[in-house]
């Protein structure tokens, strides 16, 4: 019988065959934490008697989450961090080198397609984008695995969506990944990989393909996969020359459902608070006025991303009640925009240009809200309290709709400022 | 295992932000975080419960974030065991492998109410709500998740391979 490229990596991981509801234990290629998850993975480590983690090589740490620190405590825990990451000689990134780890990872070409990649992060599932089985877990999963180089994985069935059609204007990644959450819920796939395929998935840019991945969690998937075609190649080929074995479903695979999607007439969507399923067309809500915009995060803040906020921000004024802040998902984009000027634009629009930083995606700092506030976000999650007080509001939106609504002052789309 | 407790009942999608909001996680200590359990879908929470109630729910209990603070948070209240219709994935690891015990039995769920008292017994995948009466099986764990369970958690286990393997290294 077949295998989706879900159960064909995990196969190969297993050293046996595996099938979907199995427990398998399965080597790991990388092994993930941050400032927030990792000084419960390195205690719990040391629990173990061992001195070293297993693969200094395949272990990463990524200060993100509250860092340049924001207070006292979080200099601790990056701290706590930085020092084992250093004595264990394990891959890590100083401020003003790193960014925020969904981000910095493929940047640097660790993330590949065959490999599988766990992370004490939910949105770890990012790296499906390269054809990777990658998925989430806790701390203490990460401590182990640091532990042992392998984990434990229940083999999870495929979900294949279909994607058919070519993709209006101004609709990309985002807006894909919302429609589809908004028509399965955010437990439409739980447990189960979601698989990316169709005529429109093959056009979409690489970019795309990881803003989707990164919100497979949000639909309560394991994991997100596509396949591995040219385009993949390409991105890689300009960050890495390490070689790596794609892994393709076969013909007669079985999925537990296939999905199908027209999106040819999609338009820009948003998701009202407080579920990521709770999806609108942007143009359609009504006059939703918001405080602030928050343009970055590891679901997009990548320079593709910052490319099209810069192009409906170029002279025009952010809202004079809207703080808008756009944050670059690391070093290298925030290098990058500089260098072709859209740092300009976006300052000179009145927004707010930031370092590096997860910050207010999760409420952190560098934008947390007030009780009563209403924000739009291209981040991944808009739970009650996410981005501050439990009376706040969150919208997800895709970038263009961002800048359209820091502009207007309402959420609308780029049509609507014409 | 059995666990007697006074039923917290809570809705579906429950996610890890409201069950530890994330401006909290600047620190792993049970007891400091469970301060703060559950504080932005009830600000009275933790001011209510009492070590060993029972937290009960619906479906997708623990959806979001992978934070193990969010377990954390719930055993640092003292709360026995969760009662879900189902979880998110990540959430039911992480408690298992801090020893939370979370239960899956969507009857159970469903019917019972704030101050109900449920005994439940892990080991026979029991669940009795003693107002009403009625008796709800649960599901069971797969005998790999036992294991883990059996170990006290997951280090548990983990440091005990790593031990006889370091063993058997130095016998060699
Ligand atoms: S940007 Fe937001 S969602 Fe992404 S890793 Fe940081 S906190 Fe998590």
């Amino acid at each position: 019988m077949g295998q989706t490229m879900t159960e064909k990596i995990l196969s190969r991981a297993a050293g046996r065959e595996v099938h979907p509801g199995e427990i398998a234990e399965v080597a790991v290629d990388l092994v993930m934490t941050n400032d927030i998850t990792a000084p419960i993975s390195i205690r719990e480590f040391k629990r173990t008697g061992l001195e070293r983690v297993f693969d200094p090589t395949k272990v990463v740490f990524v200060p993100d989450h509250f860092v340049p620190a924001k207070d006292i405590k979080a200099a601790e825990q990056a701290k706590v961090m930085r020092e084992f990451a250093r004595e264990q000689g394990a891959v890590y990134w100083e401020v003003g080198r790193a960014g925020i780890e969904h981000v910095v990872l493929p940047e640097n070409g660790l993330t590949l397609p065959g490999q599988v990649i766990i992370g004490a992060d939910s949105h770890s599932c990012t790296y499906g984008a390269f054809n990777a089985f990658s998925t989430g877990m806790g701390s203490t999963d990460i401590a182990a695995s640091m532990a042992l180089g392998t984990t434990w994985v229940r083999v999870p069935p495929t979900i294949k969506f279909v994607y058919h059609g070519t993709l209006p204007e101004g609709v990309g990644g985002k807006d894909l990944i919302l429609y589809t959450i908004g028509q399965i819920g955010v437990d439409g796939a739980l447990y189960a990989a979601m698989e990316f395929t169709g005529e429109t998935i093959d056009a979409l840019e690489v970019d795309g393909r990881i803003t989707m991945a990164n919100m497979a969690i949000e639909a309560g998937a394991k994991s997100g996969i596509f396949g591995c075609d040219d385009k993949t190649r390409a991105w890689l080929a300009n960050v890495t020359d390490r070689t790596y074995e794609p892994a393709e479903s076969d013909p007669d695979a079985r999925y537990e459902r296939v999905v199908e999607f027209d999106v040819s007439t999609l338009k820009p969507l948003v998701a009202l608070p407080h579920l990521p399923s709770n999806v609108h067309a942007a143009d359609d809500v009504g006059d939703v006025r918001v405080d602030q915009v928050v343009i970055g995060s590891c679901t997009n803040g990548r320079l593709s991303d910052l490319r099209e906020v810069a192009k409906v921000l170029a002279g025009r004024q952010v809202h004079a009640n809207v703080r808008c802040i756009v944050i670059p998902g690391s070093q290298e984009v925030a290098k990058q925009a500089h260098k072709e000027g859209l740092a300009d634009i976006f300052m000179e629009s009145g927004a707010i240009w930031s370092t590096s930083t997860c910050g207010p995606c999760l409420g952190g700092y560098m934008g947390v809200l007030a009780k009563g506030e209403r924000c739009l976000s291209t981040t991944n999650r808009n739970f009650r309290g996410r981005m501050g007080h439990r009376e706040a509001e969150v919208i997800l939106a895709g970038p263009q709709v961002a800048a359209a609504t820091a502009v207007l002052g309402h959420v609308a789309s780029p049509a609507a400022l014409n | 295992m059995l666990i007697r407790g006074r039923v917290w009942k809570f809705g579906d999608d429950v996610d890890t932000d409201v069950i530890i909001p994330a401006r909290y996680l600047l620190t792993s200590d049970a007891k400091e975080l469970a301060e703060h359990v559950m504080e932005d879908l009830d600000p009275d929470f933790v001011g209510k419960v009492r070590p060993g109630d029972i937290i009960v729910a619906g479906k997708n209990f623990g959806c979001g974030s992978s934070r193990e603070h969010a377990p954390i948070a719930i055993k640092g209240a003292g709360v026995s065991a969760v009662v879900a219709a189902s979880y998110a994935r990540i959430f039911f690891r992480n408690s298992i492998n801090i020893g939370l015990p979370v239960v899956e039995a969507p009857e159970a769920a469903l019917e019972a109410e704030d101050g109900d008292i449920l005994e439940i017994d892990t080991d026979e995948g029991a669940v009795l709500n003693t107002r009403t009466g009625r008796s709800y099986s649960s599901a069971r764990y797969d005998d790999y998740i036992q294991q883990i369970i059996d170990a006290g958690g997951l280090m548990e286990a983990v440091t005990r391979r790593v031990q006889a393997r370091l063993a058997e290294e130095r016998q060699a």
